[in-house]
């Protein structure tokens, strides 16, 4: 029965969240903060395990598929189909659920308990709305992009693995990425990467928000908005790809 | 004036507040004192709504707040001033914006009049100097004065103070208390302070309300309570050296042995 109270307490929380601003111009400039917090600072961590894990799964694919049969180009193919429909929009947001995921949960959760967001509320502050709507935004917006060059950074990795190992040339690589390319991929990723934008920050917003107790539950409240993020990002990711591709 | 009403609060299986029926004047520094884990800060929770009591009414002005639409209620709330225990100042904002925030928040003032506002409540509270500084670079006592300078920003009707005194030496609580009497008479509000500080009633306390095992067991004011002969509040006030010490001169001079 407690699942059915954490998800009645989540949709009452979202409400409130979405329930009307007290004054839009400071909504937007915090918007802009987060977007730098969320997403800009986030940057280099997704940069650097995009070139690698596109670099990894360019060597990987061409040690499993070493066949006569089966031409060079496909290497390229593999690369970019595996980055474009899961590893840059799934794995990011995993890695995103982690890092930002922490990063909004133990925010909240010690403004919750130094009592910062009682204080808002006794100022007649929308609490929810002031701290949480700021960072889904920002998820949602800043997400997509992260993405778009994560997608490109993984397929470049590729391509610099392929060369470096001379295990594919750069002909064959560039013209496996172009083969079958459907552009509808890049929308369904994209889709899927707003949807998990939002699960991050509304899913580690409501652990935050409802932290009780001092700096040990703070920590708690981090540790299952990553858990429980990547659980609903999972679960997201299935119901999507089936509305989505099938 | 606030008033409660017949207030009760439980949490789960423990039952907090029972039947609490009290008056909080305008313009009197009123007081709640009591042992940790009386009720009294919970009972300050359910005043400017935090908590929700299961029974009993909170009254502003005779409006009952618990009863009033999402908008009244943040409309009162927009009439409280409020310092925490811990100041609850926010981290990332320095000392001026910290200030400045119900301001900008809910003043239909342009940004250089908030910014005057925020400036005269700094110097209000003698902490103007430091309006550049982040709460972390401030000493307890200095955060107790950003506080309320920020909860005194919208020149509020009720100001509430959860424990002014708690981690500040005795000279320090003096002046937080000697600033506490003043704003309740210079902006002539209901003053709600939750203190178990004894020195802080003895200084302050014109309508104290003391809170055991979450009723309310005795009310008065500061020249009533040395000679009260209720057990538990004598229990409670004569608890500290200092106070014992009182007690003996009290009873040397009534010729008590």
């Amino acid at each position: 029965m407690t699942i059915f109270y954490h998800i009645g307490r989540y949709f009452l929380l979202l409400k409130e969240t979405f329930s009307r601003p007290e004054r839009l111009g400071l909504y937007w400039k915090r918007t802009l903060e987060e977007m730098d917090l969320l997403g800009v600072k986030s940057l280099g961590i997704v940069a650097l395990l995009s070139f690698f894990m596109g670099a990894v799964v360019t060597i990987q694919t061409k040690t499993n598929i070493d066949s006569p049969l089966i031409q060079a180009y496909i290497v390229g193919f593999a690369a970019r189909q595996s980055t474009i429909l899961e590893f840059s929009p799934t794995i990011i947001s995993l890695i995103l659920a982690g890092k930002v995921g922490s990063n909004i949960a133990a925010e909240i959760g010690s403004m919750r308990v130094k009592e910062q967001i009682d204080a808002l509320d006794i100022m007649g502050v929308n609490s929810a709305g002031y701290l949480i709507l700021p960072k889904i935004i920002a998820s949602m917006l800043m997400n997509p992009f992260l993405v778009m060059i994560s997608m490109f950074l993984s397929i470049f990795g590729g391509y610099v693995a392929g060369i470096a190992t001379g295990i594919v040339s750069g002909v064959d690589y560039i013209q496996g990425i172009q083969t079958g390319f459907v552009p509808y991929h890049v929308t369904y990723a994209l889709i899927k990467t707003v949807v998990f934008a939002f699960i991050i920050a509304s899913v580690s917003a409501y652990q935050g928000y409802y932290t009780r107790g001092g700096t040990r539950e703070v920590g708690i409240s981090s540790t299952r908005a990553v858990v429980h993020s990547n659980v609903v990002i999972l679960i997201a990711n299935y119901a999507l790809t089936q509305m989505l591709l099938i | 004036m606030i008033e409660v009403k017949d207030l009760s609060k439980r949490f789960g299986e423990v039952q907090v507040l029972t039947d609490i029926s009290a008056q909080f004047y305008k313009g009197k520094v009123n007081q709640i004192i009591g042992k940790s884990g009386s009720g009294k800060s919970v009972l300050a929770k359910c005043i400017v709504g935090l908590h929700k009591p299961e029974k009993g009414q909170v009254l502003y002005e005779g409006h009952s707040f618990h009863e009033m639409t999402r908008d009244e209620q943040r409309e009162i709330r927009q009439r409280i001033g409020m310092l925490f225990q811990g100041s609850a100042l926010f981290d990332s904002l320095t000392v001026l914006q910290n200030v400045m925030f119900p301001l900008q928040m809910f003043a239909q003032l342009s940004k250089s009049e908030i910014e005057e506002r925020a400036h005269v409540c700094l110097k209000r509270v003698n902490i103007l100097d430091k309006d550049g500084l982040y709460p972390a670079e401030l000493s307890g006592g200095m955060q107790k004065r950003v506080g309320i300078a920020r909860a005194i920003a919208m020149t509020p009707e009720y100001l509430f103070v959860d424990e002014p005194n708690s981690g500040l030496d005795p000279q320090t609580s003096i002046l937080i208390d000697d600033l506490i009497k003043e704003l309740t008479e210079e902006f002539n509000t209901t003053t709600i302070v939750i203190t178990h500080d004894m020195n802080s009633v003895m200084e302050t306390g014109e309508n104290i309300i003391f809170i055991h095992k979450g009723r309310k067991w005795w009310q008065g004011d500061r020249d009533q309570i040395l000679n009260s002969d209720n057990k538990e509040l004598n229990e409670f006030i004569f608890a500290g050296g200092l106070m014992r010490m009182v007690k003996r001169n009290m009873d040397r001079e009534a010729g008590r042995p």
